[in-house]
């Protein structure tokens, strides 16, 4: 018996194709109030052109959770500026850079949840593997931990963290395909495989998009599974 | 007395770390202590943002913006190196499998309590980043900080005054004048600076202070 069937091989083909014509189109249906993670530790990993169409697309009151709050005048700090954002949840908002963030904090115009790094990595990645919380040991006896659950678990304390979950992930791969398998280009990996699990929609910006098969099985970093969108975007800076 | 310099203090605690160490170093201070591991020595340098097997920085117009350091700055990988994602980074430091970070300080109290990542000023911009992760997850840590502040008051201290990193986790302290271990029984001086006495010292740090000094 035969199993397969190149006809429907071909249709199966045709029914995914996850890659966007633009990074407009990616981001057309980010809504009003929507949150939204952004991937990047500095400039590594950063989806700026995805950044970019977000401001054009015009959602505000925009929760960002990202690891940074922005530097310079451009990319996340461009969002900030343009007042779309009301609360950001990340580890390090101070920068020498920072300055739109760090005025907007000081006007009380914008909310901070500070999170530990490690935190901030375990709570989106908890909520893309579906645990409801865990007990760390990061922060504990900290103004971080206060109002926290806390428990002594064989000896040692730990705080309760909570899933962090999102709207959207926009997300910077180095290579993509149309199923959305992703692979990175060194530090730029960061925060995109648990943030492309953690957003019911998640966006990837890629410096290339492949023929199907040519990312190899073995290799494949961010499985298909959990990326909605790729978008074919040379960064500028990865000469 | 002769203070040790940013640089001898680095050289010291390069010396304390041992081949095949997995090492995170923090921001600042510590990054001096790359420029003095033994050359002989393999040891792999963690970087947060998720390399292991972190190299120098790369010949002037080799930088590449996807590989950075955890201070944003370009480095290079050596070869064995790793990328991976700030979850496993992350969970490589809170699961206890670096064996030593070496991080700076404001403040850490006599049972190795640490302050380093808020001054808790009222127009200060709380940025905590990976310093409590740190804290916590090494099996050592090292934290290298000069003696006494700018005003001459010691950072070694009863209690913290700045808001805490961690609580008790701060086994060894290099400082310019010493180098002091953080044990159930109090602050053990091991080594201390030329041409200073133990009773200078411990006039200096207003802490009690236990001698176990090796020359």
């Amino acid at each position: 018996m035969r199993l397969s069937n190149s006809v429907n091989h071909q249709a199966f083909i045709d029914v995914i194709n996850k890659t966007c014509e633009s990074t407009e189109a990616a981001v057309a249906d980010v809504h009003h109030g929507a949150t939204v993670m952004i991937g990047g530790f500095g400039n590594a990993g950063m989806p700026s052109a995805l950044i970019d169409a977000l401001i054009a697309q015009g959602a505000g009151e925009l929760t960002i959770i990202c690891n940074n709050a922005g530097s310079g005048e451009t990319g996340l700090a461009a969002l900030l500026k343009a007042g779309r954002v009301r609360k950001i949840i990340c580890s390090f908002p101070r920068q020498s850079d920072s300055h739109i963030f760090d005025a907007l904090y000081r006007a009380g115009k914008i909310e901070l949840e500070l999170s530990p790094q490690g935190n901030l990595a375990e709570r989106i990645r908890a909520a893309g593997a579906g645990i409801g919380g865990f007990f760390t040991p990061t922060g504990y006896g900290t103004l971080l931990a206060q109002g926290k659950e806390t428990r002594c678990i064989e000896g040692r304390n730990y705080v309760l963290e909570s899933p962090l979950h999102a709207d959207f992930a926009l997300i910077k791969a180095y290579q993509g395909d149309r199923w959305g398998n992703l692979v990175y280009r060194k530090a730029g990996r960061n925060f995109g495989p648990v943030m492309a699990s953690a957003a019911a929609c998640t966006i990837a910006q890629v410096d290339e998009v492949l023929e199907l098969g040519a990312l190899d099985p073995e290799a494949i970093v961010t499985p298909g599974i959990f990326v909605q969108r790729v978008v074919r975007e040379k960064s500028t800076c990865n000469a | 007395m002769q203070r040790l310099t940013r640089e001898q203090m680095a050289a010291r605690v390069a010396r304390d770390i041992p081949e095949g160490a997995y090492v995170n170093l923090g921001i600042g201070l510590p990054t001096l202590v790359g420029n003095h591991l033994p050359k002989d020595r393999e040891i792999i340098l963690h970087s947060e943002n998720g390399l292991l097997g972190m190299g120098p920085a790369p010949a002037p117009g080799q930088e590449d913006e996807d590989l950075i350091n955890a201070g944003k700055q370009p480095v290079t990988l050596l070869t064995g190196g790793a990328y991976f994602h700030h979850a496993d980074s992350f969970g490589m430091m809170r699961g206890g499998h670096l064996d030593i970070c070496v991080l700076g300080a404001f403040q850490v109290s006599v049972r190795g309590d640490l302050a380093n990542w808020h001054t808790g000023l009222p127009d200060s911009i709380p940025a905590v980043g990976g310093a409590m992760d740190l804290a916590v997850g090494a099996k050592q840590v090292f934290v290298m900080m000069e003696h006494l502040t700018r005003e001459g008051a010691s950072k070694i201290v009863a209690e913290c005054a700045y808001p805490l990193t961690g609580v008790a986790c701060v086994d060894r302290i290099y400082t310019d004048l010493a180098v002091l271990d953080v044990s159930a029984e109090g602050l053990i001086v091991r080594e201390i600076c030329e041409g200073l006495s133990f009773d200078e010292l411990q006039k200096l740090s207003g802490v009690p202070l236990l001698s176990n000094i090796q020359k």
